[in-house]
This record gives C-alpha cells, structure tokens and sequence, in this order.
C-alpha cells in the first residue's frame, strides 16, 4: 500500500447528514452553491473515506466559503492559494483525503500560478473549480472566464480581456484528470464528483456554476431545456462523440486536424470519433468545443496516470532512511572536519 | 607591525608572534578566491585560532573577468584571543588582479604586507581596472605597504610545466600558490589543504598533482626566497575545550531544524523559493531527507509560505526562509497564520535593499518588516542570532516557541552571518530543551480557540483525528469557539488576546547577560550579526578604562523583561546597526530612553574601529 492510499479498514456507514456543519449557509437565495454543497455532501459517503480523514482546503471567493459548511476538517486561507496549502498538507499527512474548493477568480487569477504548478506536479487533490464567470464577493467585477466585451461595473465599456478557458488550461498544465459538470445537472454532478475524488493525482473538475444575483443564466445554453438537448455533448468512455436530438443526431469528427460537426447519420459507424480519456491530444480538442458552432462537452475530457508529486518525495524519504538509516543529528554535527581542543589555553 | 631589517640569505628567517591578523585574498571571480579563504580558514582552525570570515563576492555567476565589479575576496581574521570579527583593516592583502587591487587596496593598513600577481598587471587588465599606468611601477605603493609583487602565473607554470594539462588549466591553480605562500608567511600547517586536495581530486591525478605542487611550491617560494623577510607565528587561541568544526549561518540553522525534527519527533515542511542569500538553506536541508524535514521549491515565495502554513495545519511544523523581497511576498501568509494561530517559522537572511538592492551583501533593515510588515494587527514573533553558530539554536528556539505558543516566530539572520563561519563548540544534543508536541485528541470540551491558560496557545489537532473535526480561517472568529464572527468587542478582545500571546513568550526569555559593568556611563545595544563588531569594540573601550558595557538582543519581540530595567542603569545608550536606526526606533518607543543610534547602511558588516570612535566621541560629550 502506497502512503498516499487512503481509507480504513471500517470505514462508518455515512449519510449525507454526516457531512452537513453546524454553521448557517450564508450565500444568496438562489445561488448554484448550493447545489454543488449537497452533491458534494451527498457523494461523500461513497468514498469510503473516515470523515476525519478528510480536509477541505479553500481561498478566497463566494465558493471559498465551501469548507465551513463541511463537516470534515476545513481550512479556509488566503485569495488563490489553497493549491499551495494543499501541496503543504499532502507532504506533511499524505494519508489524508483533500479537497481544493476554488472559483474562476480564486483559481484563474490570483491564484493561476499555483494552479499551473499543483497541476503539473500531480499532487494527489481533488480541485472543484466553481466557474460563473464573474466576481460575486466583491460584487460583480469580471472575471478571467467573462466573455470579451462583458459589461460589467468595472468594465462599463466591456471587458477588453480575452477570457481563459479553464480546461485548456488544465490539460496545458499537464494535468492527469479533467472534467466538466453543471450545477443544474445533480445526477451528473455526482457521477463527476466521485469520479474526480476517486482519480490519484490532481483531479480538476470545472463546475459551471450559476450566480443568479450577477450573472444569472450565464450558463443558459446548457440549463434551458431545449437547448441542452441541442447542445450537450455527455462525453463517455468508448463511445462516440454524438449530440443533439434524436430526429438530428450530430457528431463532432476530424477532418484534417480540425473539428467539425456533421449530420450523424452521414458518418459510417468506423468513422465516429470515440471518446478515450487516456488520449491527451484529443482531449485537448475537446476542451475548445464551444457553441455556437460546437457542442458543450461535459464529463470527464481526460484521465491519465502519472507519478504523484508527494509519493515522489516520500519515497525518496524512505529510500533515505533504508540505505542509510534514519538522521541522527549527533552524528551529523561531528561528521566531516572536526578538531578537538582539550583545554582552556590549548 | 615593524618592517624587519633586510633578510640575510642562508640566515633562518626570524619568526614574530602575533596576537591576530587580518587577510584578505582579493581576485578576479574566476581566480578560486573563495576556496582559497575556506583552505586558509580550515588550515588556521588546525592551528587551533579563533576565526571570523567574510565571503564577499560578486552577485553575477561569471562577472567578466578583470573587472572591477567582478572582483571576489574573502577575509579572515584568526588570533590567539577571542576573534569576534572578520576585521577592519588588512594586515595582509594579497591580489590576484589589477581591479581586486583597485577596489580593496583602501582597505589595507598603512606598512600591510601587499601580495600581487604581477603576470595579471598586463595592458588589458589595467585598462579594465582603470588604471592609466601601472600601479605597482608607482614607488610610492611600495614606500606605504610592503608590497611583494610576484609572479604567481610565471612560478605556477615552472612547478607544472611537465605536466599533461593545457594552460587554462594550469592558470586556475595559481591561487593555491598564493595560498601556499600566505601559508608559508603565517605558519599554517598545509596538511588540511593536501588532504582536500586528495579527496576532491581523487578521480583525476593530474589535477591533485598540480595542485599539490603549486601550494608547496608557493610555501616553498616564502621560504627560499629573498624577499620575505619574516614570517609570524599565532598561538592557539584559549577556547573552551571540546570538539570543534567550522560553521556557517545557513548551515546553522537548517541543522538546527534537523536537530529540532529528530526532538519533537514531528516532520518538518520547508517551503523555500531559491533566493539570495538563503537558498543554501533549502539545497543543505534537502540533503537530509532522513530526518523526515520535507522540502518544497516552491513555485513562488507566497506558495513557499502557504505550503509551510499547510504543512503545520497538517500537524507538521511549518518552515519558509528567504531574504527580505522574499519576506514582502509572504506578508499575507503569514497574517493567516497569526490569525489561524499555526506554528510557523520563517528565516529571513537579510541583504542590502530595497527593492533587489545589493543581494550579496549585508544589512539589518527589515526589523520593521519583521515586527509591523503585515497588514493590521498581525503581531509574531521576531529572534536573531549573534553568530554563525548561533544561528543553530535559535532555528531550534523558534521552532520550539512556534509550537508551544501556535504562533509564526521570524529569524532575521543576514548575508554576514550566512556566508561567514567560525569556530563552533560541537554542543551535546541531549542539553538542548525539550520540545514537547501535544496534539488535541480528546473531543471532550473541545473548541477550536480554547485556550491554555499560561501560553494563551488554542490546541493543535491534527486532521485525522476522529471527533475534531473543525473548520479554521482568515476571517476573525469568536474566541473560544473559532466561529466566524464580526462582532465589533470580539475582534477588539481577539486583537488584544493575540498580541498578549506574543508578549507572553516572555516568560521563555533568559535574564539578559551584561558585558561589562551593570552601571555606568554607556550602554551599547545591538541585535544580530552586529555581535562581533560590538563586543570587539566594547572590550577595547574597557581595556582604555572606559564605564562601557554591551547587551546583545536575541529577542526582539518580544523585547527581554529586564530591558528597561537594564537601560536606565547607564547614563548612554548606543545602538548600532545597518541601517537608519530601527532598533533604536523601538528602544525610544518602547522605554522613553534617549537612545541614539550608530548607522551605516553600506552593505558590509559594521566595523569595530568605528563603533568604538562612536563611544569615545558619545562618552566625550558628556565633559
């Protein structure tokens, strides 16, 4: 067993109430958190996991309130740097089960930085990023993931940044799992969550994530009934890309190196693009998907595995320790060029 | 020092005993300057000296070669007695270069021994040090110092000429001439060097041959011929007995978090980003793994403190080092470790400033950093060490108090300190105080802010304790409970609890120890790497029949008990530093003294001569 292997033996029989904080939930009437909160608390009980044996690390941001309402071990820091605690953490107590909870802003631009570096070195977290594309806390600035041309109280003439997109981030990180759900979508939501919780390594899963108060239905395309139906690509493993109503099936093919969205029922059957969450590149063409020409995909884009940054080091720690035993620090300060001085006057 | 007369070839040289001396090896920083001062050093630790040193060299990897600014050297001063510094003025000089002379002949004594490479003294290289015309043609040069100008390159050739190496290869050994010379003029045993020699180059002959014979070819060349008329001689120095080794700062104080990780029996989490001058901090603990004291590059500075921070929420103990930019960049961390009341320790090696500033060289001016560089509230604690060696207990003191009280501690060592080594008493680990970790496992009565009477410290829990579960953060939080709340008495009551907190770790503060007289007419206060220059300077007031004493502050917040007592106990209170004034700032606030202050913000350590002109020029005032 790995040291980084969590669980016990007799692991309780959890409910979803086990995971629910004495605390009262303070975000707006209406906003997608909570959603998210219930999902989360709800798979919980499927880890396997003892509920002290899990931590909830976040930073800054209306989703970064997250770990009070957890009842489990939380730690709520500093704007952008949970990825940074949680690497802390995962070298000190590597038999523990952690959570970064963070939000486009929190993730994306103040904390970018230590997003690219959690993911590249494939520390074994969980990271649900919150996308509203808009700062709520701070009461509806733009964010990184807003669309150009936002208007917003800080952009009254619009937004002239290009926005990120936090897949093609990820998996530009080199990150080992990649998926997207929805808030609206529990059913869903859950199957990603435990998915997610369940990959060793960095697993980044990118909520979308409704702020009904600044940037209510941002996410619209995906939420009103009719076009979810037209848009939504479920990504499954071993089977093809394909959208759309039944009476217009569409599937997203190559042609060259570029995507394209045809007729379904123009592609033979060999033809179809298969989904492969081990296939990196094509993932990385699945991450820039976007209506209007394309579908949204959601689901899991990629799941590789990769060393994972702590195990690394810990094993370097314990080859240390066998070869050469364990410090002895008396040792050490008289080892290498001593001299002995035997008394006062020398 | 007297000019001997005339040597008498055939005639033994006469040998002169000296109480100390000061050498500085000054070159271009290709020339091996720094290994030469490290062989000197380690050869004159065998003579059983007392020794300071000061590395000093340039900020660029490979500065361009014969310039000014490309100039490294490294000094000792090594004596019978005890040595407190690295010196002020030269004894001896020795320069490889037209620009090492250049920039550091200002340095020597008036009749100091002079040492130069003649073979560097070419067009080019005066061209590039500045120099319209040869110095060394100047006669003047050699009626002010004893100048010996010597053909190092030339007589390193003739030893190896027969040797299998190209002639790049047989230029870089020169600096072992003058090391062998130097040796030769100070009667240092050459052993130390030769057995080096053997270990570094076991795996290539010829280099360990050429080696070898350009150092005893360089002793030999002192000895035979006609130009040194004498060579001197320093006992061994009265040092407590015991065993011994050569220490610098950043060793100090990462072997003293290995010695604190084996005591507390708990895991250290080091979260470093590569800075100068602390980066040998993370690379020297990175060797250690053994001892269960974890590194992390981290991506950036601020990632190095919040790793740190995560680590000991984890239940490990927390460490991040840098220097003072570094210290900027953490500000925020270390505010939610003040809030979050987690043990955490953050070494600061200071360097010159602001901003990048000099990074090679020393100062003391982030104390205000240390104690007020937060936004709000956000009292921590703040140590320095005195010595090299020093900086070995007080990395285990700090880990020590940040544990007992769940509270950040800062280090301010600096530059000085890092670099320069001394003679250090090898201690009995078993003396040191316990560090005695409790984790919180009864769920009974638990609250996340429930406090020990004495310390004022909440309980640690680690996570994976069953039936603790909590939630702590940034935002201010109920006393006791560790709920979020902004009710407007709590935060006053918990402003008002954290810095008590801090004010309590002076329980943990030994009675100040007093050099000198507990009364009279001046008091010299210092902190920091500012001890040997103070206490040098003190004696030497002392030895004159001056009323001076000194007190050196390992704790600076907070302050001693018996500080204010202790000032007002004499009628002066001189404080110097490296920088504007800052300590003395605090003495003033602090305990209605008029202090005043000594300042040089020149990127070196302050010189003892100067310090005592500051004495003498304060107690003159007082006729």
């Amino acid at each position: 067993m790995s040291p980084t292997d969590a669980g016990a033996a007799a692991t309780p029989k959890y409910t979803k109430k086990d995971f629910e904080s004495d605390q009262d939930v303070r975000w707006c009437p209406g906003c997608g958190d909570y959603a998210i909160l219930s999902a989360v608390q709800k798979t919980m009980p499927d880890l396997g996991i003892p509920k002290e044996d899990i931590v909830f690390i976040s930073g800054i941001g209306c989703s970064s309130r997250f770990p009070y309402y957890m009842n489990t071990y939380g730690f709520h820091t500093i704007h952008g740097r949970a990825p940074a605690i949680a690497t802390g953490l995962r070298l000190a107590r590597p038999e523990l089960k952690v959570f970064v909870v963070t939000g486009d802003g929190d993730g994306l631009s103040i904390g970018g930085n230590h997003m690219l570096h959690i993911l590249r070195r494939n520390v074994n977290v969980t990271i649900l990023l919150f996308n509203n594309r808009i700062y709520g806390l701070t009461k509806g600035q733009y964010s990184p993931t807003s669309e150009m041309g936002k208007v917003t109280k800080s952009t009254p003439m619009g937004s002239a940044d290009r926005p990120i997109n936090p897949l093609a981030f990820a998996l530009g990180c080199g990150a080992t799992f990649v998926g997207r759900t929805v808030d609206r979508d529990v059913r869903h939501m859950e199957e990603m969550l435990r998915r997610a919780a369940h990959h060793k390594g960095t697993a980044f899963l990118e909520i979308l994530q409704n702020c009904n108060v600044y940037n209510d239905l941002v996410w619209n395309v995906i939420y009103e009934k009719e076009s979810k139906l037209a848009h939504e690509l479920r990504l499954q493993q071993g089977k093809p890309l394909l959208f759309g109503p039944p009476d217009d099936r569409r599937a997203v093919v190559m042609e060259g190196v570029m995507p394209k969205v045809v007729p379904a029922k123009d592609v033979p059957e060999s033809a179809l693009w298969v989904h492969d969450e081990s296939n990196i590149n094509a993932a990385k063409i699945i991450a820039d998907l976007w209506v209007p020409e394309f579908p949204v995909p959601i689901g899991v884009f990629s799941a590789i595995e990769a060393p994972v940054y702590e195990d690394t080091l810990l094993a370097q720690e314990q080859r240390a320790i066998s070869e050469r035993g364990p410090g002895d620090i008396a040792k050490l300060l008289t080892s290498g060029d001593t001299w002995k001085i035997s008394s006062e006057g020398g | 020092m007297s000019e001997a007369a005339a040597p008498v070839a055939g005639v033994r040289k006469s040998r002169k005993e000296l109480d100390r001396a000061v050498i500085r090896f000054a070159g271009d920083s290709g020339d091996g300057m720094q290994l030469t001062g490290e062989q000197f050093t380690t050869e004159s630790a065998w003579a059983g000296n007392d020794i300071a040193t000061l590395p000093n060299f340039p900020a660029e990897i490979r500065a361009p070669a014969g310039t000014l600014f490309g100039v490294s050297s490294f000094q000792l001063q090594f004596g019978s007695q005890r040595v407190y510094t690295p010196g002020d003025r030269l004894d001896c000089l020795v320069a490889m270069n037209p620009a090492a002379l250049k920039v550091h002949l200002r340095d020597l004594k008036p009749g100091g021994l002079l040492i130069v490479n003649t073979a560097a003294f070419d067009k080019r290289n005066l061209d590039k040090a500045g120099y319209a015309a040869n110095p060394l043609d100047d006669p003047a040069l050699g009626e002010r110092y004893r100048l010996h100008k010597v053909d190092m390159t030339g007589l390193t050739h003739k030893a190896i000429q027969d040797l299998d190496l190209n002639t790049k290869e047989k230029d870089r050994t020169k600096n072992f001439f003058a090391l062998g010379l130097v040796s030769w003029i100070y009667t240092r045993p050459l052993e130390p060097t030769l057995d080096w020699i053997g270990k570094k180059f076991a795996k290539s002959p010829a280099f360990a041959e050429a080696n070898t014979r350009v150092l005893k070819a360089g002793h030999a060349f002192g000895e035979t011929a006609e130009i040194f008329s004498e060579h001197y001689t320093i006992e061994p120095a009265e040092m407590a007995p015991g065993l011994y080794r050569a220490m610098t700062g950043n060793r100090a104080l990462a072997w003293g978090l290995l010695a604190a990780a084996e005591r507390s029996k708990v895991p250290i989490v080091y979260g470093a980003y590569p800075i100068t001058p602390a980066s040998s901090i993370l690379e020297e603990l990175a060797m250690h793994k053994r001892f269960r004291v974890r590194t992390i590059q981290a991506e950036d500075e601020i990632a190095a403190v919040t790793a740190a921070i995560g680590a000991s929420f984890g239940g490990a103990i927390g460490v991040t080092g840098s220097s003072g930019p570094g210290i900027a960049l953490k500000g925020e961390g270390i505010g939610l470790a003040v809030t979050a009341e987690l043990p955490l320790v953050i070494f600061n090696i200071q360097r010159a400033g602001p901003s990048t500033g000099m990074p090679t060289k020393t100062e003391q001016a982030d104390l205000m950093q240390a104690l007020y560089g937060r936004n709000s509230e956000s009292p921590v604690v703040v140590l320095a060490p005195a010595t090299p060696g020093d900086c070995f207990y007080v990395a285990y003191e700090a880990i020590r108090i940040a544990a007992k009280y769940m509270v950040p501690v800062i280090v301010l060592s600096d530059g000085f300190l890092a670099n320069g080594s001394e003679p250090w008493l090898i201690p009995d680990v078993s003396t040191l105080p316990p560090i005695d970790i409790q984790y919180r496992t009864d769920p009974e009565g638990f609250f996340a802010y429930l406090r020990d009477p004495a310390t004022l410290a909440r309980p640690w829990v680690r996570p994976g304790t069953p039936g603790l579960e909590h939630r702590i953060g940034g935002i201010e939080k109920q006393d006791v409970t560790g709920n979020i709340s902004y009710d407007p008495d709590n935060h006053d009551h918990m402003v008002r609890t954290r810095a008590e907190k801090v004010r309590r770790v002076a329980q943990e503060i030994p009675p100040t120890s007093i050099n000198g007289p507990a009364t009279g007419d001046l008091l010299v206060v210092g902190w920091g790497g500012t001890y040997g220059a103070i206490t040098a300077s003190v004696e030497r007031a002392q030895l004159a029949g001056k009323s001076v004493a000194s007190i050196h502050l390992r704790h600076l917040n907070p302050l001693p008990p018996d500080l204010g007592h202790i000032l007002r106990e004499y009628r002066k209170v001189l404080v110097p530093e490296i920088n504007s004034g800052q300590l003395v700032r605090v003495l003033r606030a602090e305990y209605l003294v008029d202090a005043v202050g000594f300042n040089r913000v020149r990127g070196l350590p302050l010189a003892s001569e100067e310090i005592l002109e500051s004495i003498n020029q304060l107690l003159g005032e007082r006729q």
